[in-house]
């Protein structure tokens, strides 16, 4: 009979099975890994690349004389006649200054003064107007002003606009091109900080270079403290009730059960819920912020529950009895021992579901959140809350509806921006979780 | 104490947000895909030139946009609806029932072309019959040879407007049924007994097994699926495809190339109307309304010379007439 030797200093072939497999299993994670990081390193980049450029924008110093024959015609400085003038009313002002930036720098172009004008943005007329509206005693000087140059323009500069590429479009000539270059020499035409994206609403088809990210910023904000104010009482209340208070019984364990449904529910679902009982229902407006954060608030909220429950649960019973052994209420209990220490982990799962919030669009786009929209920036709190505004992930997606490449570039960099906050937020809840959390 | 005055402060804020909405004091529009760019142009001057507030415009379809304007009267509900087709007489009767009256208000023309990709040229002169005989729900050709040996060797694959599109009623009218008519279906069909509506219907069926696929996003998806289907041929609005010109051409149809031109002269054949539905009940009520619309089809803004015409819209030659009807609501 055949003794089946075992050695120590020999591996026997199970050993050696055992031993490949763990290195496979390694092998397998260490792959999926590397795909996970090779994946984050070309998104990152692609978002990087395409969305930069937003931040940067072409402009144009310009000359321009404010002739009092066109814009205050009877000459008395009179607002309400001056606001008269429309915008239509300053655009042969701007294309009489090229005419003068023409023969003073002895610039070569064939062009007639109307598409030379043309390499602005159509809302440099706009602007003008507003500047001179602000400051009536500017009429009849020649101040100098610096415009937004045209998407076209814009793209020429960044590389996203060739000659070749543009040899089929109506948009923009190369004869147009050939004075930008030489505009570009003279340091006329200059690429800047774009602080107007930062700042500036959301611009028509005709102008994508005047579109800005700012309002729709707002509007997140606006959304975002409603959500807050909203859900974080209402559910740590919940969860108070519920860990503390409820009686163990089938009627909490169909709402407990019901709850975590409730935050697995597709957020599409709670946007038709807000359509049918906020706006069809309850008549609130349309657009309006502080619509937009009921009904995140309601995809929020389970969130919330969920981990505000869970961080009242470790905090340990013997905390609760020592309070109650000392004669405390159960409210007393609560509020003055359970709730401070539970508080760091509450903090922690608002934050998250906050910033799942900021970046929802799904339910936005059934309660009128979607289109042009974000123009007027709102002056106060109420009006933030109840005057129509887009958010920031509902201005991406609008963007990146239209055609035009120049909104195509901006919504990558509104995508940069709402990657900021939402990085700062969560990097915010794990620095709260590391410093103030307790282990028992 | 603490939960008591937390309620109250909540409460009471969302009491004053909500009080501040009653009262609406921007205008709101919402409906077609093909009149947005227009009416954002529009809301966005309107907004820079008067003292009101820029109007809110939202996309969703012309259909969609007339429903919601048919809503009722009051402050949550839209004062304009624009719509690239016209309303339906049961349609218009129901929304009389709970508006009151509504005006129709034309602001210019559209065209609609059959445009592909610069690079897979091929499709120079297209005429209806062709399209009809690709995609009606008849058709089992696959490939473009077989509906004319002059074009090239071609799988079909065409991307039109989904059915609650404005575009997709003129291209269903002009196009299928006009096609199908010179192709002598239509005849075949009336001579087997059925009515001319029926008939009508009959030829607007439109196969489904993929060869053509039906687009309910905008110009924008229909853009993005003839790029990663490059043989396709898709459905656009000219305004779209005037500012898309480094990456589409479009193909003559029945001879004649789609311009602002040859629209306004009527040789076009596929061509529509554009228009918005106004809310009589609203004006007066919805501070800058009435405003809105008579900025809409003044001449600086609609005229030949003005931004829209730029933008692509074909300008009405009978504006004045609008004009002078928009002044008097």
């Amino acid at each position: 009979m055949k003794i089946n030797k075992t050695s120590l200093s020999s591996i026997s072939s199970l050993s050696q099975k055992r031993i490949a497999a763990e290195k496979r299993f390694r092998l397998y994670g260490l792959i999926g890994i590397s795909i996970g990081l090779l994946m984050l390193i070309i998104l990152i980049g692609t978002i990087l690349s395409k969305g930069l450029n937003a931040f940067q924008q072409t402009f144009i110093t310009i000359e321009i004389e404010l002739i009092e024959a066109k814009l205050d015609k009877k000459g008395n400085r009179d607002l309400a006649d001056i606001k008269k003038v429309t915008t239509f009313g300053y655009t042969p002002l701007i294309k009489k200054s090229f005419e003068v930036l023409i023969s003073k720098e002895n610039l070569v172009t064939d062009l007639s003064s109307k598409n030379v004008s043309k390499i602005l943005s159509k809302s440099a007329a706009s602007e003008l107007r507003n500047f001179v509206l602000k400051d009536l005693n500017l009429i009849g000087q020649t101040v100098s002003f610096e415009f937004l140059t045209n998407s076209w323009i814009d793209g020429y500069l960044k590389g996203r606009v060739t000659r070749e590429t543009i040899k089929n479009s109506k948009n923009v000539s190369p004869e147009q091109l050939d004075l930008v270059d030489q505009l570009v020499e003279l340091g006329i035409i200059k690429k800047k900080f774009n602080l107007g994206f930062l700042l500036g609403s959301d611009a028509s088809d005709m102008r994508p270079e005047a579109a800005g990210f700012g309002v729709s910023m707002v509007g997140s904000f606006y959304m975002m403290l409603v959500v807050l104010i909203l859900s974080l009482p209402i559910g740590v209340a919940a969860s108070i009730y519920l860990e503390e208070f409820a009686p163990r019984n089938w009627i909490t364990d169909v709402i407990e059960v019901n709850i975590s449904n409730l935050a697995a529910v597709p957020s599409i679902v709670f946007g038709i819920l807000g359509l049918a009982v906020f706006i069809n229902f309850m008549h609130l407006p349309q657009s309006a912020p502080f619509v937009g954060g009921m009904v995140l608030t309601l995809m929020t909220l389970p969130t919330i529950i969920i981990s505000t429950r869970a961080s009242l649960k470790s905090v340990p019973p013997s905390i609760r009895d020592a309070a109650l052994g000392v004669g405390a209420s159960r409210m007393q209990t609560v509020f003055h021992h359970v709730l401070p220490l539970a508080a760091p982990g509450i903090l922690t799962g608002t934050i998250i579901g906050l910033a799942q919030a900021l970046g929802e669009t799904a339910p936005l786009l059934l309660i009128g959140m979607i289109g042009y929209i974000a123009t007027n920036m709102p002056t106060g709190i109420i009006e933030g809350l109840a005057s129509p505004n887009s958010a920031m992930p509902a201005q991406i997606y609008e963007w990146a509806k239209r055609s035009d490449p120049a909104f195509y570039e901006r919504a990558w960099g509104g995508i940069i921006i709402l990657l900021v906050f939402l990085i700062t937020m969560n990097t915010v809840a794990v620095i709260l979780r590391r410093r103030f959390e307790r282990r028992w | 104490m603490y939960i008591r005055n937390l309620a109250l402060a909540t409460a009471s804020s969302l009491l004053i947000a909500s009080g501040g909405a009653v009262a609406r004091d921007y205008v709101h529009v919402a409906g077609s895909s093909t009149v947005l760019p227009y009416a954002s142009i529009v809301a966005e001057a309107f907004g820079e030139n008067f003292d009101f507030p820029t109007p809110v415009v939202e996309s969703g379809g012309s259909g969609a946009g007339r429903k919601r304007m048919c809503e009722g009267v009051g402050t949550n509900t839209t004062d304009i609806a624009n719509s690239s087709s016209l309303m339906k007489e049961d349609e218009g009767a129901k929304c009389k029932t709970s508006i009151g009256e509504y005006t129709k208000v034309q602001i210019g023309y559209d065209g609609i072309v059959f445009a592909s990709r610069l690079e897979t040229k091929g499709f120079e002169d297209l005429a209806p019959a062709h399209i009809y005989l690709a995609i009606s729900d008849k058709s089992e050709i696959t490939n473009w040879k077989d509906v004319d040996p002059n074009f090239p060797d071609r799988n079909i694959k065409m991307f039109i407007p989904g059915t609650k599109h404005g575009t997709r009623e003129v291209f269903d009218k002009k196009v299928m049924v006009a096609g199908c008519k010179k192709a002598g279906t239509h005849k075949y069909l009336m001579d087997s007994g059925l009515t001319k509506k029926e008939a009508d219907k009959e030829c607007m069926k439109v196969r489904t097994d993929g060869v053509s696929v039906d687009i309910d996003g905008d110009y924008t998806e229909t853009l993005a699926s003839i790029a990663s289907n490059k043989e396709g041929i898709g459905v656009f609005g000219l305004s779209f495809l005037l500012n898309n010109t480094d990456t589409i051409y479009a193909s003559k149809v029945n001879g004649i190339m789609p311009s602002t031109e040859s629209i306004a002269s009527g040789e076009y054949p596929i061509s529509r109307p554009l228009q918005f539905y106004v809310k009589n009940a609203h004006i007066g009520q919805i501070p800058g309304l009435k405003e809105y619309i008579q900025f809409f089809v003044s001449d600086e803004i609609a005229g030949p010379d003005g931004p829209l015409a730029e933008y692509g819209l074909v300008s009405d030659p009978e504006l004045a007439k609008t004009q002078a009807m928009v002044d008097g609501l």
